[in-house]
This record gives C-alpha cells, sequence and structure tokens, in this order.
C-alpha cells in the first residue's frame, strides 16, 4: 500500500530523475494526442458535423508536432522518453531517432491530406460509421510504431493500427468490402501472430524487449538461435509490407475501401511493415541480415518484377495502383538487401517518397473516375478534354510513381541502382530498371487511355458523377504534388536526412546512448 | 429465455454484477481484478439484462451509447496519462494524492483513474457488440 509516510527510499535505483524537458514531452505527444483526439470523436459520434474540423485541426497539429520532432532529432540525436519513470530497459521507451521522426512526419502529412480528401469522399454514412475516430486511432498506431523503443510496444501499435484499419475497410459494410476486409484481416492476423511469436522467441533469448538494450545485447551472445529468429521477424514483416510470396491480401482489398481510405493505406500501412523490417533486421540483427540478404534481393526483384507485370495486366485503375505499391515495397527490400549506406538511404527515401506518392496516386484516381465515370480504363477516358488542369497533375504524380524526373521517385531509384552495383548485385540493379521501365509503361497506359483517348460512350460505373471545383477533393492532390515535385527538384536536404537515418541505423550507438543515458542498468 | 424466473432474477442478477465488477476493478490495484476483468464482468450483466428484457430496455437503462462510454473511457485513461506533465515527470507516471474524507486518508492516483478509463472502454466494446449480435438475431 502506497502511504504518504513513506520512509527515505533513494529512488534513483528504479526511477528515472531527471525531469523530462518540454522537447522530451514531443516523443510521445503524437501518439496521445491522436487517441485523444479519437476518444472525443467517439463520444460525439453522432454529431458527424464536427468530426472533420476537429479532425483536420489536430492531424494538422499532429504535422506541426512532427516537424518539431524532426527538427529536434535531427540537431540533438536520438531523444528517450520512459513510460512512467521507471529506468528503461524496464520502462516501455519512447526513441526516437531521424529515421522514425522522418516517417512520422511524411505520414502525418499523407494523413492530413487523406483527411482533407474524405471531406468530400466519404458521405454521411461513413462518417456515421466512424471514419474520422478510425482515422485518428489509425494515425495514433501509425505514429506510435514509428516512435516507439520497445519491440512489444511495436506489436502493440501494429495491433492498433490493424484494428482501426478493419474499421476502415468495412465503412459501410458492402458485400465486397467484407470480402475483402475478411481476406485482409485474417492475413495480417496470420501475420501479427507471426510477430508476436518472434517477439516471444526474443524475449527467452534476450531477456528484454527494449530494443536499444537488444542492439546493445546482440553482438556478446554466443550460440543463440538468431538466424531462427531472424527468419521469422522477415516473414512476418513480408507479410505485413505485402512483398512477392505473402502479398495476395493487397490486390484482394485495397480496391474495395472507399479511395481516400485505400489512399490511407497505400500511403501508410505497408510502410509500416518495411519501417518494422529496417529497424529489426538492420539496427538489431546485422549479422543475420547479412545472412539472409540473397533471400531478401530474390524476393525484392521478384515482388517488383512481378508486381509491374501485374499493373500491365490491371484494367481497374483501383487494382493498378494496389500492385504500383507492391512495386515500391520491393524498391525497399532492395535496399535493405543490401544493406549498405548508400542502399539503407536509398529505401529510406523511397519509403518517404512512397508515402507522399501512392497516397496522391490513389487519391488522382478516385478523382479520375468521378470525372469519366468509370473505374475501368476502357470505361473512362476524356479526362483530359473534360479537366485539363487536373490532367496535368495526374500525369505529374503518373510520372512521379513511375521514378521519372523531375520528381521525387526518381532519387530514390537512382541511389538504389547505384548501391546495388557498387555492391556487384547487377541483377538487383536490373530488376529495379525492369520494373520501372514495365511500371512506366502501365503508367503510360492509364494516361493514354483514360485522359488522351475520347470518352467512350457508356453508363457510369464509378460512384460520383463529374463535378466542378472540389477543393476538398482537388485541394490535397495539388498540395501531395507539390511536395512530389519539390522533392524532385531539390532532393538534397532529403537526401542528406535520409543518409543520417541510414547511418543512425547502421550504427545504433547514440540511439543506445539516447536510452541510457540517464544511468541505466545495461 | 422469456421464462418468469429468468425475468425475475436478472435485475437482482444484473445489479449484483455490476456492484461485484465495481469491486474487481478496485480491488486490481493490489490483488487479482481491475479495469479489464470488471468491465467483462459489468459487460456480462448488461448482457443479461438485454436476454431478458430485450435490446431496447438495455439501451434506456445505460442512458449514454455504449460506443460513447467507451469514448469516455479511452479519453480518461488517455488524461490520466497527461496529468503527470503537472508533476513534470514522464507520461504515465503515477501520480498520488491523500485526500481526508471525514477522517479516512483515501489514497487516489492516476493509476486508478487510467484502470476506470480501461473498465469504461471494455464496457462500452464489449456492451456494444453483445447488443449489435442481440439486435441482429432479433430480425
Amino acid at each position: 500500500m502506497a502511504t504518504p509516510s513513506s520512509t527515505p527510499v533513494d529512488l534513483s535505483a528504479a526511477f528515472v530523475m531527471a525531469a523530462p524537458t518540454a522537447g522530451d514531452w514531443l516523443v510521445i505527444l503524437p501518439p496521445a494526442l491522436m487517441i485523444t483526439v479519437g476518444a472525443v470523436l467517439v463520444m460525439v459520434r453522432h454529431r458527424i458535423r464536427l468530426h472533420a474540423p476537429i479532425a483536420i485541426a489536430s492531424l494538422g497539429f499532429l504535422v506541426f508536432l512532427d516537424m518539431l520532432l524532426l527538427w529536434k532529432v535531427a540537431v540533438e540525436g536520438p531523444v528517450t522518453m520512459t513510460m512512467g519513470r521507471w529506468l528503461p530497459p524496464f520502462g516501455i521507451s519512447f526513441t526516437v531517432d531521424v529515421f522514425g521522426a522522418l516517417l512520422a512526419l511524411v505520414s502525418a502529412i499523407a494523413a492530413l491530406a487523406a483527411g482533407i480528401a474524405a471531406a468530400s469522399d466519404v458521405n454521411d454514412s461513413g462518417r456515421r460509421y466512424g471514419f474520422y475516430p478510425f482515422l485518428m486511432l489509425l494515425m495514433a498506431g501509425v505514429s506510435g510504431a514509428f516512435l516507439t523503443g520497445d519491440i512489444f510496444n511495436l506489436y502493440v501499435w501494429f495491433e492498433v493500427l490493424l484494428i482501426s484499419s478493419f474499421g476502415l475497410l468495412i465503412l459501410g459494410s458492402e458485400r465486397q468490402q467484407i470480402d475483402g476486409a475478411l481476406k485482409y484481416g485474417i492475413l495480417n492476423l496470420l501475420g501479427t501472430t507471426f510477430f508476436l511469436i518472434a517477439v516471444a522467441y526474443l524475449y527467452a533469448i534476450f531477456g528484454t524487449l527494449n530494443m536499444a538494450d537488444i542492439a546493445m545485447r546482440v553482438g556478446s551472445l554466443q550460440g543463440a538461435p538468431l538466424m531462427t529468429l531472424s527468419a521469422l521477424f522477415v516473414l512476418a514483416f513480408a507479410m505485413k509490407a505485402a512483398a512477392f510470396p505473402v502479398n495476395f491480401w493487397l490486390p484482394a482489398s485495397y480496391h474495395t475501401p472507399r479511395i481516400t481510405v485505400s489512399a490511407l493505406f497505400g500511403g501508410l500501412l505497408t510502410k509500416v511493415g518495411i519501417y518494422a523490417l529496417m529497424r529489426v533486421m538492420i539496427m538489431l540483427f546485422p549479422l543475420q541480415r547479412e545472412e539472409l540478404s540473397l533471400v531478401i534481393g530474390i524476393v525484392a526483384v521478384l515482388t517488383m518484377v512481378l508486381s509491374a507485370i501485374g499493373m500491365l495486366a490491371q484494367n481497374d485503375l483501383r487494382r493498378l495502383v494496389g500492385y504500383a505499391v507492391i512495386a515500391g515495397i520491393g524498391n525497399m527490400l532492395a535496399g535493405v538487401a543490401i544493406g549498405s549506406l548508400a542502399g539503407v538511404s536509398g529505401a529510406i527515401f523511397y519509403a518517404l517518397h512512397s508515402i507522399i506518392a501512392m497516397t496522391a496516386l490513389y487519391l488522382v484516381v478516385g478523382r479520375a473516375a468521378a470525372i469519366s465515370g468509370s473505374w475501368t480504363l476502357e470505361g473512362g477516358g476524356g479526362i483530359y478534354r473534360l479537366a485539363p488542369g487536373f490532367a496535368f497533375l495526374s500525369l505529374a504524380m503518373l510520372l512521379a510513381v513511375a521514378g521519372l524526373p523531375p520528381f521525387s521517385g526518381l532519387w530514390p531509384k537512382i541511389m538504389l541502382v547505384k548501391a546495388s552495383l557498387d555492391i556487384g548485385a547487377w541483377w538487383l540493379a536490373a530488376g529495379i530498371l525492369v520494373s520501372g521501365f514495365l511500371s512506366t509503361i502501365a503508367l503510360g497506359r492509364v494516361f493514354l487511355f483514360a485522359y488522351w483517348r475520347p470518352q467512350a460512350a457508356q453508363t457510369p460505373d464509378a460512384p460520383y458523377g463529374p463535378s466542378a471545383m472540389d477543393w476538398p477533393s482537388l485541394g490535397p492532390i495539388i498540395g501531395l504534388t507539390l511536395l512530389v515535385t519539390a522533392f524532385g527538384l531539390f532532393p538534397e536536404g532529403v537526401i542528406r536526412l535520409s543518409e543520417t537515418a541510414a547511418a543512425g541505423l547502421l550504427d545504433p550507438s547514440r540511439y543506445i546512448g539516447s536510452v541510457f543515458a540517464t544511468g541505466g542498468a545495461p | 429465455m422469456n421464462t418468469l424466473i429468468f425475468r425475475s432474477v436478472a435485475p437482482f442478477l444484473t445489479a449484483l454484477m455490476i456492484m461485484f465488477s465495481i469491486f474487481v476493478l478496485l480491488r486490481g490495484h493490489n490483488e487479482p481484478g481491475g479495469g479489464f476483468i470488471g468491465g467483462l464482468i459489468a459487460a456480462s450483466a448488461f448482457a443479461i439484462y438485454g436476454i431478458a428484457y430485450g435490446v431496447a430496455a438495455v439501451r434506456r437503462a445505460l442512458w449514454f451509447h455504449p460506443m460513447s462510454i467507451a469514448g469516455s473511457g479511452l479519453l480518461l485513461a488517455a488524461l490520466s496519462g497527461f496529468v503527470s506533465i503537472l508533476a513534470g515527470v514522464p507520461f504515465m507516471t503515477g501520480i498520488w494524492i491523500y485526500p481526508r474524507l471525514f477522517g479516512v486518508e483515501i489514497p487516489l492516483a492516476t493509476v486508478m483513474s487510467f484502470d476506470i478509463g480501461v473498465y469504461l472502454v471494455v464496457v462500452g466494446a464489449i456492451t456494444s457488440i453483445a447488443l449489435a449480435l442481440e439486435e441482429k438475431e432479433r430480425d
């Protein structure tokens, strides 16, 4: 029993004694803010008019917080706050380095764009089902996963975002959506279960769940079954990230929900899987990654080439973009397989590009279907004549996704190709180039059929008819296109940040120092 | 399940279970129990009431929508984490106060308010699932 008249105890043996500064609070604020706002929105779930303003304002605030966090981390190095004041590794630490902060910021921008776009795309029924509360909780999960420094906590955030994504996926409860959600749900639960088994196994081996602690001990451990453990982690995160043999859930489900939800999922969810893969395999188990690099490399090539072929074969715009998401995952996996500073920073840059570009591409496709009245390539057409300004935006986005200059898709591809040639993996470089070439053809086909060709005379099958100037749907597309163009024209800043992030992953000494600076038991 | 015996017993059973759930919730600080298991007991109490008298009766008796209850619990739990910002210690650190009520010292903590939040989340979420399933069965 805790009583006020306690005898003096040496608290410093169990507690972090230094008071956290205001900057330290930035580490926990993004997920905590999202949970709080999500809770408020659940409470006012029937006043759907309030949802959009509250949610968009707090997503804007989230972007601001993540900017401050990135700035702080880039200047001062990794920042740690341990929950409940317990000394690490016993308390749950949130440790943020440049890698986590970068991804958190970019995903917050994508979520803000999707939140604004939803103001026109998600109807009252979707809002009554709880689109905005789910969006808030999804962002809590995504931010938490990027910022946490504890591997079991990472699992918890995966669950948070998985459960919110179920809710978003079946918004409206249509038959097709339930079908997609079932496949998505079962395969993702399987992946999460593998992750949980791997975490339990890891705890049995190391006796700790704090990532900094694991990174510190992994070198001195003799004869532990780390290869088995790493293989389990790779399998679990490959399922989450939709890498080739275990990616069939993505094309089966991503075309079913509202387009804004697809945009969120395509931008964020698979990238959380890639983030976890990089965090665990590059920072915690570098030797095992080296051993598995051939397997990861082959998976990467198969993922990107086969999904590019999938893009060519698709007729439905949403399914085509789904394959584009997977092709990007292949490129990021290539960076993980290379494992050098150049390769990892290429993969990080690609992840940043892909979050923005995939969110934008789904929004573009949604608007294109709204204008032409069809989701399919042969049904639509004539968008160039109907909306020339929007057609230019779309062309920019398609080129960015294909990886052509002057947009942001170009640079990470160059970095990855160069890094793979540097280590002599010509087949990896060839895979990246072939996949890029095939994607260019597939996306060019979209522009040719859906934009340049005169409109086909047939009944529309898309959910809504053409609308004139619709700022909530056009605004985010313009914003994201500007961002992609800016990254493409001035890539130095992003490349430098990606390199800092990659260096922090490859040499986690500063990460470890940030967690144990306060005198924890190492 | 519309037998006379069940319908007469259900209100007493519900009241008893809710009282027991609160006991389990408060006991959970130092002994087995806590918000999660307490919430499950309370949710089963509402489910029993719903089986006996129908979903509409439960919704009337609850007054608030179950999802709103869950939301308020989540808010309470999240805010309990933020209290430590005032004491200058990290997020989620337990903060204690010891008010004296009628000469009895009552220790109160953010740990407890967090647990009450968990209790409300579980009550709200499970009740709303149970009621939804019950409703589907009827139509």
